[in-house]
């Protein structure tokens, strides 16, 4: 397996002056309108809520592998589970991608100085941090125990835990998201450099586009719904609580109606940094351009009316269900577009196997059978056995590990050195992607099995002859957390250690490229003008430069 | 690569634009149109916030439509239309204030954004009257609700909590709205808006447009219920 980083030859120096020279101070840091330096202000915080979700995972594995309740009660498993959906959905996947790279490298892409609104961006992360406060001070408390959905009237009237706090914590975090959304759609439609129309963006671009439209349209509306949730478990007023007049299945519609998009707030983005990731390293123009944007946006706006696929249990009508059920099965159609147009860029291209595009092909796959199991849970006869069962946590955690942390992965292992200036070990980071790849499977496609066999989501305790397939999905954890420190480790060492990048290591297309890495404190010197459409790697295969001489070339440019 | 860092066609120098215009932006059209995209995406996510209140409202008024008429007859119309006057009569205030920031009138936008500001104290206060004839009255949910008339309690009580939730957060808009309104005199009065450059002051008057919007859809959606009960 060839990589292009094999292939490097050429020695680089580090720029002599960047935005991570510019100043030292922590004030420079904290009061920063650097885009860049927001991006790697959101990096440290959601690495840090990654461990906490992580620590709470660990703590339901453990507990599971075996059947008795030893490690905890039934109480404090209920913390655990909600905690780890929490943190995670909320804190670490909802803004890892968009607040890390959409921050980092969209505007660079796009070739503008900055995002349109850098205060108001910075605010977002200072927002961030306020409702994260609000979430490790439930988890100093005690936690909450209501899931990650906050199903009245439960966490209205019954719960005992901290769900105020928990849910101003994901209140005040969509906020962020949706000052973040606002910012990204204003820069795109407005900053954009001169020649850079809307079909010759990165797809990456496209990927930020659908999904801040879904930040501004479905953020709202849980904050709403979280509000009332508050405001009824304070003051007891009835919206949701049926003791009292209210309907519990409002609840649920409002909750959804965010929660499914959000879901695609979560994927769209990771569907973008693949396909960079898949062009990039197959030296081929993406295939199918047009039809991946626009699933982008399709996916996004079909988003919007599949929300009652979580309610075919809830008392919804059966013809509602129909017809969400048809709609959700019709969101599979631009997804699958996608995935064929990346096989098809793939196909008879020069593939080279670096660690980021070993990540962009188990996102392939991992993917693919979440989003498939996803058709399954969408048939409604089939979700009446499945539903709240350990299949529905195998296929989404498919989708938001399997598909969205390893696309996060491959994005901070693809840019890692644009923005450090550095490459890190090959041969390491190749191995923690196979160790992702191996543990993750490991551990969730047993749950799919034992979901099958009808084993509920949610329960610290089960019946014996269930063990072998949870010490199976235990032991695949372990690999899975092992796996998720090897990369900290030496992207940390690479700091000081590694190769010097320069500019291109990769020798993609696209106009983060062509800054010095680390890039330079406001982007371009002047506003670049852009001739050629994105992903022109058609030339490269046609007439293969030796390295050395498109490197020359690069540096009398 | 053939891209070019030349400067584009609106490229500039660095040190010639003025003070308000931001290091991000290439000329003063951009940065103009970047505030009011971003204030339309805004009102764009204030309609879905607010959204959820009128699905939920709408569901029960269909389901307890008489506990509804109930409650809503219980309201002051009275003070409820005087403030319906006194936001419609702000937008238009306000509407001026923007003509006379293009013209660059600077006595004109000071006279114009008092008269919005006293419009919406004045509806500030009769907001305060009539929550506190509720408090008064044992009508707050949750809190001293007690109904003692005809119809079922339980559902009134519904009806008033949708009342507290939406007039609530809408008065929370008019008091951030002027708030806001003061920081904008302060600007004007210290010269910071040109004719060039008076997007806050355009920007603020599309936020307070809405916000008077919401309120065309709250009152008779709230006080009128089942027409006008005199
Ligand atoms: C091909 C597209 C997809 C389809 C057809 C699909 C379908 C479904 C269905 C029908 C359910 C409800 C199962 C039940 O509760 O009984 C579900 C649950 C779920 N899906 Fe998907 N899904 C898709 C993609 C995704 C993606 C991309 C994500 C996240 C990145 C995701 C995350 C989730 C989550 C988190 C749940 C469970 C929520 C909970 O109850 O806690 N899904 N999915
Ligand atoms: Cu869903």
């Amino acid at each position: 397996m060839s990589t292009i980083a094999q292939q490097g030859a050429a020695e680089h120096r580090m720029p002599r002056d960047h935005f991570l020279n510019a100043a030292y101070t922590i004030k420079s840091w904290l009061l920063t309108m650097d885009h860049k330096r927001v991006g790697l202000l959101y990096l440290f915080s959601i690495s840090f809520f990654f461990l906490i979700g992580g620590t709470f995972a660990s703590l339901i594995r453990l507990e599971l592998a075996t059947p008795e309740a030893d490690l905890m009660e039934a109480d404090q498993y209920n913390v655990a589970f909600s905690m780890h959906g929490i943190v995670m959905i909320f804190f670490f996947l909802i803004p890892s991608i968009p607040a890390v790279f959409g921050n980092f490298i969209m505007p660079l892409m796009i070739g503008a100085k900055d995002v349109a609104f850098p205060k108001l961006n910075l605010m977002s992360w200072y927002l961030f941090i306020f409702g994260g406060t609000f979430g490790v001070l439930t988890t100093l408390l005690g936690g909450v125990d209501t899931g990650w959905t906050f199903y009245t009237p439960f966490s209205s009237t019954y719960s005992n835990s901290n769900v105020i706090l928990a849910g101003m914590a994901a209140f005040i975090a969509g906020f962020s998201s949706i000052l973040t959304g606002l910012n990204f759609m204003v820069t795109i439609h407005k900053m954009r450099a001169p020649g850079i129309t809307w079909f010759k963006m990165p797809l990456f671009v496209w990927g930020m586009y659908a999904t801040s439209l879904i930040m501004v349209l479905g953020t709202p509306v849980i904050a709403i719904t979280l509000a009332l949730m508050m405001v009824e478990r304070g003051l007891q007023i009835g919206i949701f609580d049926p003791a009292l007049g209210g309907d519990p299945v409002l609840f649920q519609h409002l909750f959804w109606f965010y929660s499914h998009p959000a879901v695609y707030i979560m994927i769209l983005p990771g569907m973008g940094v693949i396909s960079e990731v898949i062009a990039a390293f197959s030296r081929k123009r993406i295939f199918g351009y047009d039809f991946i944007a626009m699933s982008s946006v399709s996916i996004a706006v079909l988003g919007f009316f599949v929300w009652g696929h979580h309610l075919f249990v809830s008392g919804q009508s059966i013809y509602a269900g129909m017809v969400f059920s048809f709609i959700t099965m019709l969101v599979a159609v631009p997804s699958a577009i996608k995935v064929f147009n990346w096989m098809a860029t793939i196909y008879r291209g020069s593939v080279s196997y670096d660690a980021p595009m070993l990540y962009a092909l188990g996102f392939i796959g991992l993917f693919s059978v979440g989003g498939l199991t996803g058709v399954f849970l969408a048939i409604m006869g089939l979700d009446i056995h499945m539903h709240d069962t350990y299949f529905v946590v195998a296929h989404f955690h498919y989708v938001m590990v399997g598909g969205a942390v390893t696309a996060f992965m491959a994005a901070l292992h693809f840019w890692w050195p644009k923005i450090s200036g550095r490459m890190y070990p090959e041969g390491w980071s190749r191995l923690a992607a196979f160790l992702i790849f191996a543990g993750f499977n490991m551990t969730f496609f047993p749950q799919f099995i034992v979901g099958y066999l009808g084993m509920p989501r949610r329960y610290h305790v089960y019946p014996e002859e269930w063990q072998l397939l949870n010490i199976m999905s235990s032991a695949g954890a372990t690999v899975l957390a092992v796996a998720f420190i090897v990369p900290v480790i030496y992207l940390l060492w690479s700091l000081k250690n590694g190769k010097i990048a320069g500019p291109n290591p990769w020798r993609a297309t696209g106009l983060e490229w062509i800054l010095s890495s680390p890039p330079p404190e406001h982007n371009f010197p002047t506003t670049p003008i852009v001739e050629e459409e994105p992903y022109d790697y058609g030339e490269i295969i046609e007439n293969p430069v030796h390295r050395d001489e498109e490197e020359k070339e690069h540096e009398h440019a | 690569m053939s891209v070019s860092t030349e400067a584009a066609a609106h490229g500039h120098e660095v040190h010639d634009h003025p003070e308000y215009m931001r290091h991000q932006f290439d000329d003063m059209e951009q940065q103009n149109d970047a505030a009011n995209l971003g204030m339309w995406l805004f009102l764009l996510t204030e309609v879905m916030f607010f959204g959820g209140f009128f699905l939920g409202y709408s569901i029960y008024r269909s389901e307890y439509y008489d506990s509804f008429v109930i409650g809503s007859q219980n309201l002051d119309v009275f003070l409820g239309g005087l403030n319906t006057v006194a936001l419609i009569t702000s937008s238009v205030t306000m509407a001026f204030a923007v003509r006379a920031a293009q013209l660059g009138k600077k006595n004109h936008i000071l006279i114009f954004l008092v008269l919005t500001l006293i419009l919406g104290l004045v509806f500030m206060v009769n907001k305060y009257i009539e929550y506190s004839h509720k408090l008064h009255d044992g009508l707050i949910p949750g809190y001293n609700f007690l109904w003692t008339g005809l119809g079922d309690g339980q559902s009134i009580q519904l009806f008033y909590s949708f009342y507290f939730c939406m007039t609530g957060t809408h008065g929370l808009h008019v008091l951030i709205g002027l708030v806001l309104i003061v920081w904008l005199l302060i600007r004007v009065w210290q010269d910071k808006f040109t004719t060039e450059y008076y997007a806050p002051i355009e920007n603020f008057g599309l936020y307070w447009h809405f916000v008077d919007l919401v309120w065309i859809f709250l009152f008779p959606l709230l006080y009128l219920i089942g027409g006008l009960a005199v």
